[in-house]
């Protein structure tokens, strides 16, 4: 659905995107991940024909944003990262317009409107003006705009900055009956966690360079070389503890009230190996399990050194 | 509700919205006519007091300097306020942050750029035409015809137009709606001032050169003229009279029977009508990305026409 090959896009003699690759399938929620100034949003303009590529391409359902940006137009709704609304127009007059200007007509809209508004929460704003919406509604209300006209593709950039917790869920729900309409979702983020439960795929770019690309979990997965073991033993811990600082593959041992941690850098064999030794030098092994590494580790953890992957 | 789904486009309907729902415009339009009738009022205080204390204050030649005096007022009226009605309207939306959706919509840039000037137009005539009734004490003393009114109107439309494409040009063109305000009113100022200057300066010094140099016989009427055809007043004059076109073209001397190789108002008219469409398709071809020649694409003649105005695609 969405194709990007060798994409390079350069301000002046700073280069903002370097040679990026891409592809997301139809139906696919892909997570656009990287720290502030990396690129996803200039990725993200390219793709709504918003901004020219240095070089390289980049396709929707197969049309080159450069070359047929209407068509392009027609199969995406896009949500920038900061946008305004025009303050003197009423809920439903600005979903109207956004209709209109998408040619679809007036009877189409009348049906179509109060639906998208009932699917952000905002039915009972219809009648106030856009002024008159909060942060988040207003957010929402830009995401209904998005879908006005059944895109099939969605370019979100940050749809969650400066909502608050609950908001943020709300905004989740509603992407995931996105989702489930099967529209392809490109979104971006800093924020990991949030994305993880939902997105299929993520991509974290960092200086204009995709560094890592994937779906979710083998991502985890590769980047799990480094693991946190949680152990906890019945009596004789410090001991132990002791006695793991000179295992091999372990970095660091850490003991506190809740037992110990231990850096491990094995794989899936070694860990059960570890845990066999245990068991042989005579502790009584409680639970032996290996911490949670979340995305935002994850995350830290691809974009501190650069050569994660 | 037929017409107006045809002839109003969305972006046009939502402009005109916007418009009138500010009670700036109502301001503006308060303000505007408040100037003018008190220009019409202090000309009649004038006339009647100070000036013409004879016991015809209400003669055809009072009509005609006070339709002049109205009509010069209204010219350097609309000067100060096209630029500022224009100059914002892409660069407004831009700082406004919803220039980036509008441009994702299926609006081709034509519609977009058209239609934002248009709507600035529509309210500039309402303007014009709400200052009708201070005209009409014009008629109270005589001396002007309605056709020359309405040539006046028309011509005030054509400013209008210029100094509103220029205004949409350089709102596409600059990120910040102050810097193309500065802009057009520059560029304003030059059409408005330095074109008279100029003209002053060049006749002088033909004029002078004309007296020093050796006779000629053979041509009556100097190039010097075509300076003054740039300039909206000597526009505006040469619609008032006739002959004045034929003075300008004129060295002192001169044959008077020669005609105006043209008349100071066409010439301003023709000239300006390229620096409008000029203007405007810069601005179409500008206000989204212009894609380069793709190689791989050899029949797309015309570099980036698909991109600038989406008319085929
Ligand atoms: N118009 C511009 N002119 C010059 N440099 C720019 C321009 N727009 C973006 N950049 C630079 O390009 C880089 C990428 O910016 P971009 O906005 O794509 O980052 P981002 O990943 O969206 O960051 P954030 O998470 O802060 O939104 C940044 O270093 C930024 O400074
Ligand atoms: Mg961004």
């Amino acid at each position: 659905m969405i194709d990007i090959q060798h994409l390079s896009k350069r301000y002046g003699n700073f280069d903002a995107l370097k040679d990026i690759n891409l592809f997301i399938p139809e139906g696919t929620v892909f997570g656009f991940v990287g720290p502030n100034g990396a690129g996803k949003s200039t990725t993200m303009s390219i793709l709504a024909t918003l901004m020219l590529p240095t070089s390289g391409v980049a396709k929707v359902d197969g049309f080159d944003v450069t070359q047929h940006p209407k068509e392009v137009r027609k199969r995406i709704g896009y949500m920038p990262d900061f946008f305004g609304v025009y303050d003197q127009l009423k809920t439903t007059e600005y979903l109207h317009f956004y209709g209109a200007s998408y040619n679809i007509p007036r009877s189409e809209r009348e049906q179509l409107i109060p639906q998208l508004l009932e699917l952000v929460n905002l039915s009972d704003k219809s009648d106030v003006y856009v002024d008159g919406l909060s942060r988040g509604m207003k957010q929402r209300l830009c995401l209904a705009r998005c879908l006005i006209h059944d895109p099939k593709v969605l370019i979100l950039d940050e749809p969650a900055s400066g909502l608050d917790p609950r908001a943020r869920i709300e905004m989740r729900e509603i992407l995931k009956e996105l989702k489930q309409m099967g529209k392809t979702i490109i979104i971006s983020s800093h924020i990991l966690p949030e994305l993880a439960e939902m997105v299929d795929e993520i991509g974290v770019i960092e200086h204009g360079e995709m560094v890592a690309q994937g779906r979710v979990s083998d991502i985890q997965a590769r980047l799990r070389v480094k693991k946190v073991l949680h152990i906890r033993v019945m009596d004789r811990e410090e001991e132990l503890a002791a006695r793991l600082q000179d295992e091999a593959m372990v970095s660091a041992v850490l003991s506190d009230n809740t037992g110990i941690h231990v850096h491990f850098s094995g794989g899936d064999v070694e860990q059960v190996q570890l845990l066999q030794n245990i068991i042989s030098w005579g502790y009584a092994v409680i639970s032996y399990h290996e911490a949670q590494t979340n995305l935002e580790d994850v995350f830290l953890e691809i974009t501190k050194g650069g050569a994660a992957v | 509700m037929n017409w107006s789904r045809k002839w109003i486009n969305p972006v046009l309907d939502k402009e005109f919205r916007l418009r009138m729902r500010t009670p700036r415009s109502a301001f503006s339009l308060l303000a505007y006519i408040l100037v003018l009738g008190l220009i019409a009022l202090g000309f009649i205080y004038i006339t009647l007091y100070l000036g013409n204390q004879g016991n015809q204050p209400f003669n055809s030649s009072a009509g005609r300097m006070m339709f002049y005096v109205l009509s010069f007022a209204q010219l350097i009226l609309i000067a100060f306020m096209a630029p500022a009605l224009t100059a914002g309207v892409i660069s407004g939306e831009r700082e406004k942050q919803t220039l980036s959706m509008l441009l994702t919509t299926q609006q081709s840039s034509a519609t977009i750029i058209l239609s934002k000037l248009f709507s600035s137009l529509s309210f500039m005539t309402l303007i014009i035409v709400a200052t009708l009734p201070i005209y009409s004490i014009v008629f109270l003393y005589g001396g002007i015809s309605l056709k020359q009114m309405i040539f006046i109107f028309l011509f005030y439309l054509f400013v209008m137009l210029l100094l509103g494409a220029l205004g949409v040009l350089f709102s596409t063109l600059f990120k910040r709606t102050m810097i193309s305000v500065i802009v057009t009113y520059g560029v304003g100022l030059c059409i408005f001032l330095l074109t008279g200057i100029l003209y002053l300066f060049a006749m002088s010094i033909v004029q002078r050169s004309y007296y020093s140099g050796p006779p000629t016989t053979g041509t009556t009427y100097s190039w010097v003229g075509y300076i003054l055809g740039l300039n909206p007043a000597g526009a505006l004059i040469s619609l008032f009279e006739p002959s004045f076109s034929k003075q300008a073209f004129l060295l002192q001397n001169g044959n008077l029977s020669s005609d105006a190789p043209i008349q100071l108002w066409q010439e301003f008219v023709l000239v300006y009508s390229v620096v409008i469409i000029a203007a405007l398709w810069i601005s179409i071809r500008r206000i989204r990305p212009v894609a380069r020649r793709k190689h791989s694409h050899p029949e797309n003649g015309l570099p980036g026409v698909k991109t600038s105005t989406g008319a085929h695609s």
